[in-house]
């Protein structure tokens, strides 16, 4: 079985079209791992519907020629999906069965793909730790005690924990990226509009983003073939983004030039994920590419920038919580105001609701100006910089973390420290530029370092192609935790 | 002391696009509640809004009617607040960059005076859906049917003294959409709604005294009506000493009066930002000129019908009120009928036919050609006027003039031997008369006509029974 679970998803696509094995043996596999606890990963599966999928896909009378066909994979909970419910891993959305599929689970039916089930998350994305779901925190698949990062936590845990292949989250300002870094993953924020966001549930419009999480650079390539396209439901969607990534990841980067800039070095980053990310511009050099310092001074407003933008689009995309169509609704309210209000106090979780908070004051009446307007002018600045950069570099170099997983429970008190951590990866995510996770190394504290590589827009098959040419040189990617595939006493308590 | 009323007016207009603003809901009135809504307009987690282009149209349309500068860099906003009719929690609306802006629309006033009502801007917006209170089981219930109905709101500078003024602008609006086609400005069903903001000063300053602003008012009268009131409320207010609370106010139309509703200080904070969900809308000057080819507008017509056509006042006025009546009267003046005759059938008999039958010019299956043909009927004197009546009442409805006149057999009578025939037997059956005419009694004479015609079976030329009737009577 663990061998089956070591396998990448194009390993398992070729052997399960090659009839030497079945999906309902890979979901079998995966299912022994999550469904059994799996860290805190799942937030709902239902394993006989699964089976049952895999078995129709099995006997299908027409196998689908695609790298996904069969192979188990597993949805952030903020992706609807009609077979399970959608909970955000909130209170308020606790029992939310959307009647519609999200774009991209339209495009993995369409692959032959298998969703096994919803992965846990930060409550509505908003968090880079994993801890402020409803369902308690996801656990860091390689020490029990630190974060697996967040908010795309579950999907991350479960796929390093062998209970699927891969997993799809969502990017807002780093919540790919981070969960992949801290758990040894290989994970991708595409370029902004390249991913329906159609059936993701918002988080922040301008920034949300659909991506994979996997074990390698070939594998997030693989799934983005299937995922991305244009799609007329979400006015955002570019038309017509790249073509196959797949086929172009060759590993050849000679020639190739890549910018480290300075500001994504400084104090605040741990002197050991320095040392790690520096190895990686060795290698690439090694590779046959050009690594040199450039400069990116913007970096200082992006945290800033990000928050304010990020809190008064959340604010306002979670206003239609109010207890009168769907979701939570508290009982024995006399007027609409009361509903309102009760609803979404004991529906919303502590940090959902400071980033509400937040987000309603810098919209205030006399505050626009001062806040949302000055952080569209940051960005635009950032946006500006990155460009300049991107004419003279193929590929940007940086850190994803300041540092390494930290431990459970010591960021929910400190929230600005929290979102300090995500200065590498909101960059990204303010100019819509593609960016990547993947490992290169591990910490003394026993967890992996990521390193993050952002290409121009729509320049996913350079950063693929970057990571893939590492990938080939090194094996971070291919270790694995103590826990992999390891199935526990059956813990699993929730809906199956 | 002498006081000036100073008002200004927004007024949402439902656009009468097929689908809602950014889904392919229908927009129908009327239906069971909750049937014609889906997951976007009932705004479910994940769903996202596409823009109805329709809507960009009608938008455009209007604002180029209103004279309107149009803005080609677009983009929505979301005013946020909380309401159970308000499926998202937020309204997509337009507040930086409206889609129109810099606009004027001229009315005309009883006297014939005419005044230039500055448009201040237009933008794009969604309706809500609608609260049904039950207070006899203590229930209110939501119907989201309405949610996502395209809007616009069209704002106008304070550029109105009275509520004639006020209503003379509304007039003409509801017209301008008419004729456009873009919105059927219902006011009973709501899609044509308007909010007053009024205040006063003295006569002769230049500052604007405090305003309140006017909501629910169902009906231009309703609206004359609460202009006057909330004009001398201020008025009272302002000349006991006290002063006018910025304020919005409801016009309680059974006991005619305005009440407060929310004062300034518990103004709702919209916390406006760009709304993320739709990209920017770019307006090129090829889409811009496509769509200033408009049809021809209501005021531009009634002009051309007094000078092109020499028509008066009250005629073009009448004519243009419905666009299905100009075109038809458009229509008849191309087949040859002479303006004014056309003119006098079709605000005659035409709007005679329409009130028995309750019928709107736009519903009637007469054809414009069957008018012109009865004119030239009786231009070239086949029937007489009276007969043409009869023959259009019998067409009205369908069917062709001369086999009418033919099957009813009321083809006129200009045969002098027959008409000779008739008057001597008129003058014979009635020597009274006749001895009275003889006498100086010019009355005798058209009753004289009237047996004539009688017994002519009212088929009679009547140019030629006068003349035939005079000479015989001027015999000895």
């Amino acid at each position: 079985m663990s061998a089956l679970l070591d396998l990448t998803v194009l390993e398992l696509g070729r052997a399960i079209r090659k009839g030497e094995v079945s999906p309902v043996e890979a979901v079998r596999a995966a299912l022994a791992v999550a469904g059994d606890g799996c860290g805190g990963a799942f937030i709902s599966l239902d394993a006989e519907e699964v089976v049952k999928r895999a078995k129709a896909l099995e006997n299908g009378a027409k196998k689908i020629e695609n790298p996904l066909f069969g192979v188990p994979m597993a949805l952030k909970d903020n992706i609807c999906f009609t077979g399970l419910p959608t909970t955000c891993a909130s209170e308020m959305l606790k029992n939310f069965r959307p009647p519609y599929d999200a774009y991209v689970v339209e495009r993995l039916n369409n692959a032959g793909a298998i969703c096994l089930g919803k992965t846990n998350m930060d409550e509505f994305g908003m968090g880079s730790t994993g801890e402020t779901s409803v369902f308690g925190p996801v656990v860091n698949p390689w020490s029990p005690d630190r974060v697996a990062g967040g908010s795309s936590a579950g999907s991350a845990a479960a796929v390093s924990r062998g209970g699927c292949w891969y997993a799809l989250g969502s990017d807002t300002g780093g919540s790919v990226r981070l969960p992949a870094a801290f758990c040894g993953l290989t994970g991708i924020k595409p370029t902004y509009g390249t991913v329906s966001r159609c059936g993701l549930v918002a988080y922040a419009s301008s920034f949300d983003q659909i991506g994979p999480l996997s074990r390698d650079a070939a594998d997030c390539a693989a799934v983005l073939d299937v995922i991305q396209g244009h799609d007329c439901r979400d006015s955002t969607s570019l038309p017509g983004a790249y073509g196959y990534l797949l086929a172009g990841l060759t590993g050849d980067i000679r020639g190739m030039r890549i910018g480290m800039p300075v500001q994504s070095f400084g104090d605040e980053l741990d002197p050991e994920v320095r040392a790690r990310v520096s190895e990686v511009a060795d290698v690439l050099r090694n590779r046959g590419a050009v690594v040199e310092e450039c400069e990116l001074p913007a970096l200082e407003y992006a945290v800033s920038a990000y928050y304010v933008m990020a809190c008064a689009q959340a604010g306002s995309n979670l206003a239609r919580y109010d207890g009168v169509r769907y979701g939570h609704r508290a009982p024995g309210c006399a007027n609409p105001e009361e509903l309102h209000m009760q609803s979404r106090t004991q529906g919303f979780g502590a940090e959902v609701k400071r980033r509400i908070l937040l987000g309603t004051f810098v919209l205030s009446a006399g505050y626009y100006d001062d806040y949302y307007r000055k952080a569209l002018m940051a960005r635009e600045q950032i946006k500006q910089e990155f460009s300049r950069l991107l004419e003279r570099y193929d590929l940007l170099l940086t850190p994803v973390a300041p540092g390494p997983a930290p431990r459970l429970g010591e960021s929910l008190n400190d929230p600005k420290r929290m979102y300090l951590s995500d200065i590498y990866t909101v960059c990204a995510n303010l100019t819509g530029l593609p960016a990547l996770s993947m490992p290169c190394g591990f910490h003394s504290c026993g967890v992996p370092v990521g390193v993050q590589l952002t290409g121009p827009a729509l320049g996913e098959d350079k950063v693929l192609n970057a990571a893939h040419a590492y990938q080939q040189e090194t094996d971070w990617h291919r270790r694995r935790p103590e826990c992999f595939g390891k199935g526990g006493t059956d813990r699993w308590s929730g809906r199956r | 002391m002498e006081w000036e009323t100073v008002i200004g007016l927004e007024t949402h207009v439902e656009l009468a696009t097929r689908t809602k603003i950014f889904c392919a809901c229908s927009t129908k009135f009327g239906a069971p509640p909750n049937t014609q809504c889906c997951p976007v307009c009932m705004g479910m987690p994940g769903t996202l809004p596409v823009l109805n282009e329709k809507v960009v149209e009608y938008a455009v349309r209007t604002g180029l009617a209103l004279n309107c500068e149009i803005t080609k860099y677009n983009r929505f906003d979301r005013k946020n607040y909380f309401y159970p009719d308000l499926p998202k929690g937020y309204q997509t609306s337009q507040l930086y960059l409206p889609v129109a802006r810099n606009g004027a629309v001229r009315i005309e006033l009883e006297n014939g005076r005419e005044k230039d009502i500055g448009i201040s801007e237009m933008h794009m917006e969604e309706d809500a859906g609608k609260l049904i209170h039950e207070p006899e089981n203590g229930c209110t219930k939501v119907d989201y049917n309405r949610c996502g109905v395209p809007l616009i709101e069209i704002v106008t500078q304070p550029d109105f003294r009275d509520g004639e003024e006020v209503v003379a602008y509304l007039e003409e609006l509801q017209s301008i959409l008419q004729y456009l086609e873009v919105s059927d400005c219902k006011l009973q069903e709501g899609s044509l709604r308007c909010d007053v903001n009024l205040s006063v000063r003295p006569v002769g300053s230049a500052q604007l005294g405090s305003r309140t602003e006017m909501k629910n008012l169902g009906s231009f009268r309703a609206v004359r009506r609460a202009v006057a009131y909330e004009s001398q409320r201020q008025i009272a207010v302002l000349e006991s000493g006290g002063a006018v609370l910025q304020e919005t106010r409801r016009w309680d139309e059974d006991r005619n009066k305005s009440v407060s509703m929310r004062a300034k200080e518990n103004a709702r904070d919209y916390r406006y930002f760009p709304e993320p969900d739709l990209p920017p809308l770019r307006l090129d000057e090829a889409y811009l000129e496509l769509l200033r080819q408009q049809p021809e507008l209501a005021g531009e017509k009634r002009r051309r019908y007094r000078q092109e056509y020499g028509l008066p006042a009250y005629d073009a006025d009448m004519l243009t009120g419905q666009k299905a009546l100009a075109e038809f009267f458009e229509e008849t003046v191309a087949r040859g009928a002479d303006p004014k005759t056309a003119s006098n059938w079709i605000l005659g008999q035409v709007l005679r036919q329409l009130s028995q039958r309750n019928l709107e010019a736009k519903d009637m299956t007469l054809l414009p050609r069957t008018l012109a043909r009865i004119i030239e009927l009786v231009e070239r004197g086949e029937i007489n006027r009276n007969t043409g009546v009869q023959v259009f009442d019998g067409v009205f409805d369908g069917g062709d003039p001369e086999e009418y006149i033919k099957v009813n057999g009321l083809r006129q009578v200009s045969d002098p031997e027959q008409i000779t025939r008739a008057v001597e037997t008129v003058l014979k059956q009635n020597p009274g008369p006749v001895a009275e005419f003889r006498a100086g009694k010019e009355k005798s004479f058209g009753f004289l006509v009237g047996q004539t015609m009688r017994n002519l079976g009212g088929k009679g030329d009547s140019k030629q029974v006068n003349v035939i009737l005079r000479n015989r009577l001027s015999e000895p």
